[in-house]
Parts: C-alpha cells; structure tokens; sequence
C-alpha cells in the first residue's frame, strides 16, 4: 500500500503533465466540434451540437475515405506481416552478418516518412523515375514506359501501398524478432527430430509460440496504418479519390479553417482507432507485456 | 568538498542557463539599433532570402537603407505553393500575429484576408500612388468591396508559347488570334503536345478559369456575396464551353502521358522535349528557364496571346502576381505601407523583372529599354494583362478552388454535361455547411 502511495508521487507529476498535454487538445476537439466555426468568421460562430458528426457520417466522400483507408490498412498489414516475418526468421538464423544486416534492415524505418514518400512519388513519375523503366526493361517491353501510376484510384493506391510497405516492414520484422527470439529452439529441434517439415515446424510450433509478440505487431501497425497521411498528402494530394481519413481532417481543419468540421472528423478517426485498441485488446486478448515474453 | 558529481551538476546548470539566455534573447522585441524592424513574408522567388539576387530580398535591402534609418526589412519565406503559402498566414492572422508586418500575398486570397479583417486599412493619402499607372487586373485584384485594401506589386499572366515549325505545318496563321480548337487540331495532327496545368492544384483552377472567362462567362456571378447569397456561372452554355475544351485536350491525348499530373513544371518539361513539343500556356518565366532546360531549339519558340475559348471571341488570359498587403495587427502599419511604397515603385519593379522574370505591374516599366531587350514580349504581356481576368474574388475562394478541383479532376473524365452542374452542385452545398471537402 506504501508503496503504491509512493509509486503515485514519484510519477504522478509526469502523469498529470501528460494527462494534460494529452487531454486537453482531444476534449477542447470534442467542444469544437460541437460549433459551426470557420476560423476566418469567428463572430458567425453557432452552436450546432452533433450535426456535424450527422453531416460527416452521410456524407460520401467520409465514407469513401474510410473504405480507402481501410484498404491500405489490410493490404499494408498483411504484406508487411508476411515480409517482416521472413526477414525476422533470416536475421533470427544468419550468423555471420548479423549485426549489419539489422542494421540496414533498419534504414527505411529511419528515415522520415515525408522524405519517403517524395522518394517514391519520383520513383513512380512518368518523366523523372525509374519505376517504369525497370518495370519496362523487366518485362521486355510488355509494360509501357508512359504508364501514369497516379493517374488512376488503384495503381495510386497500390503506389502508395509500395511506399508504405517499404518505409514500415522494418520495425514489423523486429517486433517479430523479437517474438521470435523467445521461442526455445528445443521445441523446434525436437519437432525437427519428429520428422516435421519447415513448414510444419513453422505453423505448428513456431508462430503459435509467439502469437503475443505477433498480436502486438499487428496491434501498432494497424493502429499506425489506419493514421496514414504523410504518404497520400505528399504523392497524391487524395486525387483520384484516394483521400484518407486523415487527409480528410486536415482538408476541413488547416485548409478551409472550417475547425469545427474538422474537428468533429478527427474526434470520429479517434473514436476508430480506439475502437480499434479495443477489438485487439479485448478481443484477440493481445497482452502488451509479453513481447518482453513475461 | 566539491565532488566530481556536484562539478558536473555546476557545469551542467552554466551550460543549461547560457542556452536558455541565448534562445530567450532570440525572442526579444525587434526594436533593435537601426529602428524598427519591419516583417516581410515572401514567396519564394528567384532570389530566395539572398539580397543580391534582385528579387525581393534585395528589394527590402534596398528599402531598409532607403528609409533613412526608420525601420529595416527583414524578410521570412514562404512554402512554395501558393495554397501553402496561404494556409501559413491565416494561421498566424487568426491567432493575431503581430509579427506579420508585410506579406506578398496571391490576389486570390486577398477577398479572403480583407473580409477576415487581417488587412490593415490603406492611408487614404497613398492610395493614389498605388494605383496610378497600373495593370486594370493588378487594382481589380487588390481591391474588395470596392476598396482598395492591397497594393499592387507585380502582374502575372500566361501566354501561347510554341514552335513556330510546327505552326507553320498545321498552317496556323499566329499573327492573328487562334482559338483552343485550333491549337488542339494543330497539336493532334502532328502528334504533338500542348503544355497545360491539369494537376489537381490552383494551376487548374488557372485553367478552368480562363476558359470561362474567355468565353465570357464567370465562375461566381456574385462577387462579394455571402455563402447562402452566392451563385455560380459554371452550368451555363460558355461554363459548358469551357468544360468542352478540357474534354478535347484529355480525349485526343495531346495533354500529354500524365495529364493529370502535369503543373508548370511537367508542362515546361513536356515543351522542353525536342521531338514531341508543340504549344505551351504557362508564364513568362519560361523565357529564362527555357535556356537552363538546355533546349535546342530556342529560335523556334515564338509567343502569342491565350488561345481563345470560343473562335472569335477574345481570350481572357489568366492573371497572377502577388499584391502587397499589410498585417491588421502590425505595430507599425504606418511604416509598413512606406515601406510597401518604396517597394512598389517603377524602379524597383523594373529590377524585379528583370532579375525574377516576374512582370511588372506598373505599365510604364514596360517601356523600357532593358526590359524590351530582355523580354521580346514586353509588349504582348502589357495587353494580356490588360486583358486578364482575375480568377473569382471571393471569401470563399479556397472552398471554391477546391470544389473545383475535385470535380473537373482527373481531366479524362470532364464531359461538359455532367462537370460544371456536379461542380455547382458540390460547392453550393459546401458553402452551405452540408458537405465535406
């Protein structure tokens, strides 16, 4: 009991300093989004309670941004799993390189997600990238060198699905590696005994194993994925209807300063992302302590 | 006895404290020795913050030691894009910045500045200066409601570049007016490109723009109205024209591979391309990057007014530039509008051209000499700008703009029966609170 007391007093002023740090923006958003407010007109401020959630939720282009997200999400998730486990498995095997190949395994997750996605917006332009090049050269012509990959909703999306993946699989494969790391080689080592095949051994013992660390993975990066903006902002600007719902409040908020809208989008991708801790929480009873293997 | 922990903690105090001073004395008030000093938010421009490179930088250099001491210039840049540009000063406006002395603000966004009240009124004494002997669309462009509440600085609008080799085989006759048909036939004929702005930016709204005006109709036929009071010109037969011309540069493919991608840049890009240009509508900069593009072929590019929306009907060339307006919450309007006097006069005007490209506002720059030499096309620009058409001067440009981009992208599917009246319909119901953008 002292020591409870004691623990609350040595982190309690850094608790309350991130409550309000925290706090504050996400309730002073839910009190904005009950106005009709645009900040240029603050004297034709009105009180308009929750039609702004009722405009946003009837409205197409909210919902079309959902499903896009939601898109990306899955795709993005499920390709970084598969990829980020084969890599985990490699650097959890190799031997001699060991340290450099983590190393550079790590680069794309350094660098900032802003330089990444103008990288690749130049890699996939028609007169300044080399994408259609060596998608050219590759595939002895078939595939047109003038080929516009923003001039269309899915080879936009797709795009930026290759950017996305690209940037995040690294902090994906060391969450995994470390799941991986914690699965006694005895077990697989008497499964290889039994006669177990690579791929038994990797779907019965292996990933069972570490379904913890695999939930927590899967747990960041969908509630990462489902944010998505910096990518969409800077390649296409959410032409070709591939806003998200990130993209979407920012439209409302920063560039028409219509803050109440905005913030009533924002309070609604909240609520999402929360709902979201809540299904893998709760749902898949994803336990935040066993990636340490407790 | 000071141990090795409490020396460390000594240095470590010393060290944080001297940090702190120097950051906090970084703040402090701007009344330093030489005067007040005055904030001027440029755009990004040829000369950047260097004061010798003759754009604004140099010009707030040479103001500074023109004032006699009373104040001096310093000037902090922009984003790049104007809709960035734009989004920076509103933020701090409607936080009251008083730190915004001067801004070199796009004429779009000036409506938008003025009825938000974070323009500072102009001296009625020097409203005459302002004005004498400029552009028609540089004082429409600075005016709202009626009054003049920006001062103009430089004038921008587009003209017909083109290869005179290609011209001449399609038998264009470029001394007269050509009109967007003819050009597009022109192009399509000889599998050549036209350079246009069709990117899902303000460059298109540019566009769109022009085309409406050129044929004689506007976006918003309202101007200064209230959302539930404003109307738009876009479901009309000449909103029907323009919306045609689009559909004919997307379908006959002469836009280019990546039409839906292209601004200034990809359209100087496409023009810069020795075996496929053909035609180009973009800015007077061109002129000097077409050099830095290493072309070939510089003798071959002649220049013409905008092409004509409808054959017979004189074009509305589009019209840019920036204008100069004063921050509402400035300490010292008074000093900021001398300032904006020195800045704006026909010499300094005169230096920006010739160092930015960037045309003047003040018709008699025009006559100069060196700007002669320097720009073969001094002559066209002075008419286009007369002619110009400002883009929709309202307080609600930005939704408009944007309304406007999202439903005439991506150009292929522009058709004009169904584009101006969706257009219409998405922002009417945006200015009505009802839809999100």
């Amino acid at each position: 009991m002292a020591e409870r007391k004691l623990g609350w007093k040595l982190a309690g002023p850094a608790f309350a300093v991130m409550l309000a740090v925290t706090a504050y923006p996400i309730l002073n958003a839910v009190w904005l989004s009950l106005y009709d407010y645009r900040l240029t007109d603050p004297s034709a401020r009105k009180f308009v309670f929750l039609n702004n959630y009722a405009v946003v939720l009837t409205d197409g282009l909210w919902w079309g941004a959902v499903l896009t997200t939601v898109v990306i999400t899955v795709v993005t998730v499920v390709v970084e799993l598969v990829i980020g486990m084969a890599l985990a498995m490699i650097m959890n095997k190799i031997v001699v390189p060991r340290r450099i190949l983590r190393t550079v395994v790590l680069i794309p997750y350094a660098i900032i997600t802003v330089v990444s996605a103008f990288a690749w917006r130049f890699a996939f332009a028609v007169d300044t990238g080399f994408l259609n090049h060596w998608l050219h050269t590759l595939s002895f012509g078939a595939f047109s060198e003038t080929y516009d990959w923003f001039g269309s909703h899915w080879s936009a999306l797709i795009a930026i699905c290759i950017s996305e993946i690209w940037k995040t699989t690294p902090f994906m494969s060391l969450l995994l590696l470390a799941g991986l790391a914690q699965v006694p080689s005895s077990l697989e080592e008497a499964a290889e005994v039994d006669g177990a095949t690579f791929w038994q051994r990797l779907f019965k013992v292996v990933l069972p194993n570490m379904k913890g660390a695999i939930m927590v993975a899967l747990l960041f990066r969908t509630l990462d994925a489902f944010r998505i903006f910096d990518a969409v902002f800077v390649m296409t600007g959410g032409a070709q209807d591939t806003s998200t719902v990130s993209l979407v409040a920012y439209n409302q908020t920063i560039s028409r300063v219509e803050i109440g809208m905005g913030s009533a989008v924002s309070v609604l991708l909240f609520l999402i992302v929360v709902g979201i801790s809540v299904v893998f929480i709760k749902g898949f009873k994803v336990d935040l302590s066993s990636v340490r293997g407790e | 006895m000071p141990t090795q922990r409490t020396r460390a903690a000594v240095v470590g105090v010393a060290l944080i404290s001297t940090l702190a001073t120097g950051s906090l004395a970084a703040c402090s008030s701007s009344d330093t020795g030489s005067g007040r000093t005055l904030t001027w938010y440029i755009n990004p421009d040829g000369g950047g913050a260097d004061p010798t490179k003759k754009g604004q930088a140099q010009i707030a250099k040479e103001c500074t030691d023109a004032s006699g001491g009373r104040y001096t210039i310093r000037v902090q840049l922009l984003p790049n894009s104007a809709s960035d540009q734009r989004q920076q000063l509103l933020r701090r406006l409607a936080a009251s910045d008083s730190g915004i002395d001067l801004m070199s603000i796009d004429p779009v966004f000036v409506a938008e500045f003025a009825e938000a009240g974070f323009l500072a009124p102009v001296p009625a004494n020097l409203e005459a200066g302002f004005t004498e002997d400029t552009v028609n669309a540089a004082v429409e462009g600075a005016k709202w409601k009626g009054k003049l509440v920006a001062v103009p600085f430089w004038a921008n609008t587009q003209l017909l570049w083109y290869r005179k080799s290609v011209a001449q085989k399609a038998g264009l006759d470029m001394t007269k007016p050509v009109a967007w048909d003819q050009v597009i036939a022109a192009a399509q004929a000889q599998k050549k490109t036209i350079g246009v702005q069709a990117s899902r930016y303000e460059g298109y709204v540019v566009w769109i723009n022009a085309l409406i005006e050129g044929a004689k109709g506007h976006v918003v036929t309202t101007p200064g109205a209230t959302a539930d009071a404003l109307r738009l010109g876009l479901d009309t037969p000449e909103g029907k024209k323009a919306a045609a011309v689009i559909e004919k540069v997307a379908s006959t493919g002469v836009g280019g591979p990546a039409l839906s991608s292209t601004t200034e840049t990809e359209a100087l890009n496409l023009f810069s391309d020795d075996a496929s240009s053909g035609f180009l509508v973009n800015w007077p900069y061109v002129w000097a990057a077409l050099p830095e593009n290493k072309v070939t072929f510089i003798d071959d590019v002649g220049w013409a007014k905008y092409p004509q929306t409808v054959a017979g009907t004189p074009s509305a060339p589009p019209f840019g530039g920036i204008e100069l307006g004063v921050g509402a919450f400035s300490k010292r309007p008074d000093l900021a509008y001398d300032a904006a006097k020195c800045i704006t006069s026909a010499a300094h005007q005169k230096l920006y051209m010739i160092g930015t490209g960037n045309p003047a506002a003040r018709k008699s720059v025009y006559d100069d000499a060196e700007i002669k030499k320097q720009f073969p096309m001094a002559a066209l620009i002075r008419t286009s700008l007369d002619d110009a058409a400002p883009r929709p001067q309202s307080q609600y440009y930005g939704d408009i703009s944007t309304g406007l981009q999202r439903e005439f992208s991506p150009p292929n599917a522009v058709t004009p029966d169904t584009t101006p009246k969706a257009a219409t319909d998405l922002i009417t119901s945006v200015l009505r609170g009802e839809t999100l953008l």
